[in-house]
């Protein structure tokens, strides 16, 4: 049994792991038609440098998606805090539409908002990617916030307001600590929902201004370059250390 | 230290009435009981009081200062919860120190009371220490010297004991009333433990159905139930059946039970509790005089329990119990009739 696990594992791992490792092996192979064996050169790096284009869309990913976890993180905890708190009328109908967005294909949500911006004079462009991702991530944040309130004691605020605590008092020393881990989570979530998003950026990009997954689509289109095979290198290891370094700094669920 | 009044106050959780007109004072420097089974009242009639909940009616006060419609941040009162309910991101210290903290008093201060309470509550050098690191019976002790280290006007217990296991509890309901007596703090609690109540209370009131029906010394309540209710709640009671026939009571069965308790009018029904530590279990009829009750009954069980048995007898339909200390001798075998015999002081009369 325990080997046959063992197998298991090994397979689960190699069908994530594989297409990624090729990728990055070919980011340094110097020859463009993946020319075997590898000959090492940092070719592709280098003229990676020298892409406006794909630095440009890239830069506009990392505004988007810190904008929008910004924005999407407060609203969602503040929204999830409230679902705990108060009772008041459809509050389990708003959880409920809550979970349909998540299901939703993004060609149709990105269909959707495109009519709707076009339609309400919010047009396209950088701020409406923002707020396509917003909607996006908002759901995400509520709900891994949510999860994590699941297992607060209600008596830890009460008990900090018996001992003088005033209500601004009660969220930053007792309530907000509790939930950083459920936040720091939803915000990962929130970047990531943003970073990815394709679909949705694609419908709301405006000539001149796009994203990373969108020029990278462009580029592919026009034709590859190992190019793409780097810059997608880059973006893997930084966020594979970034997912690291948070789950090692907060052990997830393990505090109590 | 303070006073704390509670005037005719009801609350209603929708159309539930989770308290109906309840008034009770309590005194300066008591440890108030409010004892009741789950659903009377009594958490709400003390989170009612720390400020977590308003009522729709009545008054409260602390110290003679109107506090009803105080949230609890402003009310000065010191609450320890059943879960303890310590900041888990905190260490011993920063819990204890919390409500110095919040009230912005000087580091060297808060140093000093927060060791003068965890000295009190015998914790002393623990104060690094995380909640999760810590046993049930010091988290309690934590919990209560942060309710107190503040010095309150009125202490407010949640069920305290009932986390911890029996052996601890014991031990920590005579260190409760130790430290409850040096600062002398007025302290209410709650509980569903009738013997914890009976223990730690200079007075306790019976909460049922959002009610106060009755409150009095612990001994007073013990001694002189005014209902089944509270006759059966407060430690165990046999229940019996009649109607007043002169000075006694005719049971329903036939024979006549006498009292030293008043009596309604003649003809009125009553019912009447005797505790199962009074009476005796006798195998033979004894010559009485007027100031014993007698009864026949069938032992059908002796249950034996070290210091004491516990014959389980029954009486006609009737489940009757008493309790006998172990004095050596052999007890009384099932099966055989005795005769049931106790004090006519030891009648009470509770309401029909």
């Amino acid at each position: 049994m325990a080997a046959a696990g063992r197998i298991y594992l090994g397979l689960v791992l190699v069908f994530l792991y594989a297409p990624i490792l090729v990728m990055a092996a070919m980011s340094f192979n110097d020859s463009q038609l993946y020319a075997l064996p590898v000959k090492w050169s940092l070719r592709w790096y280098a003229d990676l440098a020298g892409n406006q284009r794909l630095i440009d869309a890239g830069i506009n990913s990392i505004v988007i998606a810190m904008i929008t976890t910004v924005i999407a993180g407060t609203l969602g905890t503040a929204a999830a805090l409230a679902f705990f708190r108060y009772e008041f009328r459809g509050k389990r109908l708003l959880q409920i539409l809550l979970f349909p967005p998540i299901a939703i294909p993004w060609l149709i949500t990105g269909t959707a908002m495109l009519l709707f911006f076009f339609w309400t004079g919010i047009g396209r462009g950088l701020h409406a990617m923002v707020l396509g991702h917003v909607a996006l991530a908002l759901p995400y944040v509520i709900i891994v916030v949510a999860a994590r309130l699941k297992a607060f004691d209600p008596d830890l605020e009460a008990a900090a307001r018996s001992l003088g605590a005033s209500p601004w008092q009660v969220v930053r020393y007792v309530t907000l600590p509790f939930l950083a881990p459920g936040v720091v989570a939803a915000a990962l979530f929130a970047f990531a929902v943003s970073f990815d998003q394709f679909v949705i950026s694609y419908f709301l990009a405006v000539p001149g201004v796009s994203t990373l997954p969108v020029e990278i689509y462009t580029s592919i289109r026009k034709g590859f370059t190992p190019e793409i095979n780097a810059i997608s290198t880059i973006v893997i290891v930084s966020s594979m250390a970034l997912l690291i370094g948070v789950t090692r700094f907060y052990r997830f669920g393990g505090d109590r | 230290m303070a006073t704390v009044s509670v005037k005719g106050v009801s609350k209603l959780f929708g159309t539930f009435r989770a308290l109906d007109d309840v008034s009770i004072e309590f005194d300066d420097g008591g440890f108030y009981g409010l004892l009741g089974p789950s659903g009377s009242g009594k958490t709400t009639l003390l989170r009612l009081i720390a400020g977590f909940e308003f009522p729709d009616m009545g008054a409260i006060t602390i110290g003679g200062e109107a506090v009803e419609r105080l949230p609890a941040e402003k009310r000065d009162v010191g609450m320890m919860f059943q879960s303890y309910a310590l900041f888990p991101n905190m260490n011993v210290f920063d819990n204890v120190a919390f409500g110095l903290t919040v009230r912005k008093l000087p580091r060297s201060e808060i140093r000093t009371r927060v060791g003068e309470a965890l000295e009190l509550v015998e914790l002393g050098g623990l104060e690094t220490r995380r909640p999760h690191q810590l046993s049930g019976g010091q988290r309690q002790r934590v919990a209560l010297a942060r309710a107190i280290v503040f010095r309150p006007r009125v202490l407010l217990l949640d069920e305290p004991l009932s986390a911890l296991d029996k052996a601890l509890r014991t031990g920590m309901q005579i260190e409760l009333k130790r430290i409850q007596r040096e600062i002398g703090i007025t302290t209410i609690f709650v509980t569903h433990d009738q013997e914890e109540a009976l223990t730690l209370s200079d007075r306790v009131g019976v909460l049922r159905d959002g009610r106060l029906i009755q409150e009095g010394a612990p001994r007073d309540l013990y001694e002189r139930p005014k209902s089944a209710f509270v006759a059966t709640f407060l430690g165990d009671a046999n229940l019996l059946e009649g109607i007043v026939e002169g000075a006694a009571i005719r049971l329903d069965e036939g024979p006549l039970v006498r009292t030293t308790a008043p009596l309604p009018a003649i003809g009125s029904r009553v019912t009447v509790a005797v505790r199962p530590e009074r009476i005796t279990v006798s195998p033979e009829a004894q010559t009485s005089g007027g100031e014993h009750n007698e009864l026949g009954a069938r032992v059908e069980e002796a249950i034996f329990a070290g210091n004491s048995l516990t014959y389980m007898l029954s009486r006609g339909g009737r489940k009757l119990r008493v309790f006998a200390q172990n004095t050596g001798s052999e007890p009384v075998s099932a099966d055989t009739p005795v005769r049931l015999v106790w004090a006519a002081s030891d009648t009470i009369v509770v309401e029909a």
